[in-house]
C-alpha cells in the first residue's frame, strides 16, 4: 500500500483553504515583520549615557579643579550622563530611589587635598543594581577611569601603557545590537508561524468532524500529515526570505555567509516546527488548547535556545535541555551563517540534528494520529 | 455474498464494554436500520466496521473482506456520512466534490463523469459554485451524501443522517436512499426517528452494547417478547389522558401504559377485557371515546424490549 496515498488531494484542498483565508495568511506573514521592525529599532543592548547625579564636596560651588578633571573623564567615556548636581547625601540618595538617576557619584571634601598630599583619595560610586547590564557597565567603566587616573598621577611622564590590551570585536566590529539579536529573533519568529498555523489547521478539522471523515477514506496518515504541512512549509520559506530581506536592507545587518545555504538549512528547522505543530494537534481538542500547548514550546525556545541568555552560562541540566530545543540549533545556524560566515562543513551537524528531530516527531505524530479518532 | 457480517463483535474501553458480542448479517441492497438509545454502542459498531476503531474481540467482514486483515481494502468499498456532514465550509460545492473524488484516487475524465452524475442525482447543479458553508441543512446533507457516494461505494454508513434537517428534506433523502438501494447499494443507517425505522427493510436494536432485537419491522412487531401470548394491546382515547394514565398504572392486569398524543397505548393481560377496562374508567368519571385493538408500533417494540432488558440487568445486579 502506498504510504502517501491521497497526498495530492490533501495538498489541493489545503491550498484552497490557504487561498480563501488569504487575510490570515497575510497577517501571519506581516506580524513577524512588524515585530522585527519594532524590536530592531527599539532594542539596543549597548549601555550608553547612564543618568548620573554628582555630589561634589571638594570645592565650595562647583568642586575643585581635580574633581572637575575626574568628572570630565567619566563624562568622556560616553557611559555616564551627568543629569544633576546635588548638595547633600540625602539628595543623592533620593535621586537614586526615585529613579532619576542610576548612578550617584560622591566626591568627598578632602579629595583634592589628599591628592595633593599624595594620599589615597576616595570616590564613592553608588550603582542602582536593579538592571544588571547597566550596573555591570557602570562599575567597570568607573573602575577603569579610576585606574587610569591613578596611573597618570603615579607615572606622570609615561609614554604609554606598558601592557596595551587591544580588544577587537570580531564578526560584529561596531557591536551593533541588531547584528546580534536579529539572527536569533529569526528563529523565534519562524517558530510562531509554523507551529501554530499547522496545529490550528488540524484542530479545526477535528472540531468540524472532517478529520473523522478523512480517516474513513483510503488516505494514509502520513499523506494526511505531509499534505497538511506542505502549505505552511511554503509559507515558512517565504517568511524566512522576507525576514532575511528586511534584516539585510532595513537593518543593514551584513550576511557574511551564503543566504542560499541559510534558507536551505532553515528548511530543516521549519520541518521540525511543522511536525511539532502536528504533534500538538493530536493532543489538543480545541484551538484554545492548541494555542496553550504551542506556547509551551515557544517559551523554552526563547529562554533556553541562547537567543537571550548564553547557553554556556546555564546550569548543566538546562544546557542538557537546550539540546532538545530546536531553536538552539537554528540560532547556531543563523548566527553562524550571518555573522561568522560559516559554511556547510561547520553547520551540517546542526542541520542533521534538526532533521532527525523532525523525523522522530513525525513518526511519533503519525502513531498518535492513527489512534486519535478513538 | 453478504454485505456486512459480524461475529461476536466486541469492544471494551478499559473495564467498560461498549459493544458486547454483536452478531449481524446485512444482505446487499438492504436498508439496514440500526437503532438504540444514545450511548448504546451504535457509533462504536460503525467505527469498527469502518476500520476506525480496533475490535477487542470477534470478527467483521465487509463485502467478504476481513476488516481486521485489510482495513484499507474495506475503505475503498464503503462510504461514510457522519451526522455532522463533514464538509469544508470554505470550499465550494464543486471543490468539495473534487476533493473527495481525489481522495479516493479518482482523476481526469473519470472524476469529471462521477461528479457530473452525482450533481445530477442530487439536483445540486444550481449551487455548484456556492460555498458549502452557505448551503441550508438539507442541501448540506445532499452534498455530504454526494461526497460519500462519489467513489461508488458498495456500502454506505449513515450516522443519523436526518438529525436537524426539515421534514421535506428528510422525505427527499429517504426517497433517494430507496432509489439507490434499488441499484444494489447497501445502507447502514442509524436513526432516532421511528417513522424512518419503519422504512427500513431490516432493523436491529442495540441496548447497552447488546443487540436485543434483529429482523424485519413486521417480524419485530410479532415478537412474543413484545406482545406475550396471554396479553393484548389496545389504544384508548379518553378525555382526561393524564388522570387515566395514572389510574391505569395502579390497576392489576395492566402490564404497561404510555401516552401517545391524545390516546393511551396499553398492554393488558388476558384476564382484563377491553370492556371491563372501559367500564371501570367510566366509573372513575371519565368519558371514554374509543377503545380499539392495536398492533404494536416499533416504538412500542423498542420500549418494551428496553424495559425487559433493564429488568433483566437489574435482576443480575448490574448497574443501570
Amino acid at each position: 500500500m502506498n504510504p502517501l496515498r491521497g497526498l495530492t488531494a490533501i495538498v489541493y484542498k489545503e491550498f484552497l483553504h490557504a487561498r480563501r483565508d488569504s487575510m490570515a495568511i497575510m497577517f501571519s506573514l506581516l506580524m513577524p515583520l512588524i515585530q522585527m521592525t519594532i524590536l530592531g529599532a527599539a532594542i539596543d543592548t549597548n549601555v550608553r549615557q547612564i543618568p548620573t547625579v554628582v555630589f561634589d564636596q571638594s570645592g565650595p560651588i562647583s568642586g575643585s579643579a581635580d574633581s572637575r578633571v575626574l568628572l570630565d573623564r567619566l563624562r568622556n567615556t560616553d557611559t555616564f550622563h551627568i543629569v544633576q548636581l546635588v548638595h547633600s547625601d540625602q539628595e543623592l540618595n533620593e535621586a537614586l530611589v526615585a529613579g532619576q538617576a542610576r548612578v550617584g557619584i560622591k566626591i568627598p571634601y578632602d579629595y583634592a587635598r589628599r591628592l595633593l598630599a599624595g594620599d589615597t583619595a576616595q570616590v564613592l560610586v553608588l550603582v542602582d543594581g536593579s538592571d544588571s547590564s547597566v550596573a555591570g557597565q557602570a562599575i567597570n567603566v568607573a573602575a577603569q577611569v579610576g585606574l587610569r587616573e591613578s596611573l597618570a598621577r603615579m607615572i606622570p611622564n609615561a609614554r604609554a601603557l606598558v601592557v596595551d590590551v587591544r580588544p577587537k570585536m570580531m564578526f560584529n566590529p561596531d557591536s551593533r545590537s541588531p547584528n546580534f539579536f536579529l539572527p536569533g529573533l529569526m528563529a523565534v519568529l519562524l517558530l510562531f508561524v509554523t507551529t501554530m498555523l499547522t496545529a490550528f489547521s488540524v484542530v479545526r478539522e477535528k472540531e468540524r468532524g472532517t478529520l473523522e471523515q478523512l480517516l474513513v477514506t483510503p488516505v494514509r496518515p502520513l499523506a494526511l500529515m505531509l499534505g497538511k504541512i506542505t502549505p505552511y512549509f511554503v509559507l515558512g520559506v517565504t517568511e524566512m526570505c522576507a525576514i532575511l530581506f528586511f534584516m539585510r536592507y532595513l537593518f543593514q545587518v551584513p550576511i557574511h555567509g551564503s543566504p542560499v545555504l541559510l534558507v536551505a538549512l532553515s528548511t530543516c528547522y521549519l520541518f521540525v516546527n511543522l511536525t511539532i505543530g502536528i504533534l500538538v494537534s493530536t493532543k489538543a481538542n480545541s484551538q484554545t488548547e492548541a494555542l496553550q500547548l504551542a506556547m509551551m514550546t515557544v517559551l523554552p525556545s526563547i529562554f533556553l535556545s541562547g537567543y537571550i541568555f548564553p547557553r554556556d552560562n546555564m546550569p548543566l541540566i538546562f544546557q542538557g535541555i537546550s539540546y532538545l530545543v530546536p531553536a538552539s540549533y537554528m540560532i547556531n545556524i543563523t548566527r553562524g551563517v550571518i555573522l561568522r560566515g560559516a559554511d556547510l562543513p561547520e553547520l551540517w551537524p546542526d542541520a542533521l540534528a534538526l532533521f532527525m528531530m523532525g523525523v522522530c516527531i513525525l513518526l511519533l505524530a503519525a502513531r498518535r494520529f492513527t489512534r486519535m479518532i478513538v | 455474498m453478504t454485505a456486512i457480517r459480524t461475529t461476536d463483535l466486541t469492544r471494551r474501553f478499559g473495564t467498560f464494554t461498549a459493544v458486547d458480542g454483536v452478531n449481524l448479517t446485512v444482505e446487499p441492497g438492504e436498508i439496514f436500520g440500526f437503532l438504540g438509545p444514545n450511548g448504546s454502542g451504535k457509533t462504536t459498531v460503525i467505527k469498527m466496521l469502518c476500520g476506525l476503531l480496533p475490535m477487542s474481540e470477534g470478527n467483521a467482514w465487509v463485502d467478504g473482506i476481513d476488516v481486521r486483515q485489510h482495513p484499507d481494502l474495506v475503505r475503498t468499498r464503503i462510504g461514510y456520512m457522519s451526522q455532522k456532514f463533514a464538509l469544508y465550509d470554505d470550499l465550494t460545492v464543486l471543490e468539495n466534490l473534487r476533493f473527495y473524488g481525489k481522495v479516493y484516487g479518482l482523476h481526469g475524465p473519470t472524476l469529471h463523469t462521477r461528479i457530473e452524475s452525482m450533481i445530477e442525482s442530487s439536483h445540486i447543479g444550481p449551487y455548484v459554485t456556492r460555498f458549502a458553508g452557505r448551503l441550508s441543512g438539507g442541501w448540506k446533507q445532499r452534498l455530504a451524501l454526494a461526497c460519500a457516494m462519489l467513489h461508488d461505494p458498495l456500502i454506505l454508513y449513515l450516522d443519523e443522517p436526518t438529525a436537524g434537517i426539515d421534514p421535506v428534506a428528510r422525505r427527499q433523502l429517504w426517497d433517494l436512499l430507496f432509489q439507490l438501494s434499488g441499484r444494489g447499494i447497501t445502507f447502514f443507517v442509524t436513526t432516532h426517528y421511528m417513522d424512518e425505522a419503519e422504512r427500513c427493510s431490516h432493523l436491529a436494536y442495540i441496548y447497552h452494547g447488546k443487540v436485543i432485537a434483529d429482523g424485519t419491522p413486521t417480524a419485530l412487531r410479532a415478537l412474543p417478547d413484545v406482545t406475550p401470548p396471554d396479553t393484548h394491546r389496545y389504544e384508548i382515547t379518553v378525555d382526561e389522558t393524564t388522570q387515566a394514565l395514572a389510574l391505569l398504572r395502579t390497576w392489576p392486569g395492566v402490564r404497561s401504559a404510555t401516552i401517545f398524543g391524545r390516546s393511551i397505548h396499553t398492554l393488558l393481560e388476558q384476564s382484563l377485557s377491553a370492556e371491563a377496562l372501559s367500564t371501570r374508567l367510566q366509573e372513575a368519571g371519565m368519558v371514554v371515546e374509543e377503545v380499539r385493538s392495536l398492533l404494536p408500533s416499533l416504538e412500542d417494540v423498542f420500549v418494551e424490549l428496553t424495559l425487559r432488558r433493564q429488568r433483566e440487568l437489574e435482576a443480575l445486579g448490574a448497574p443501570k
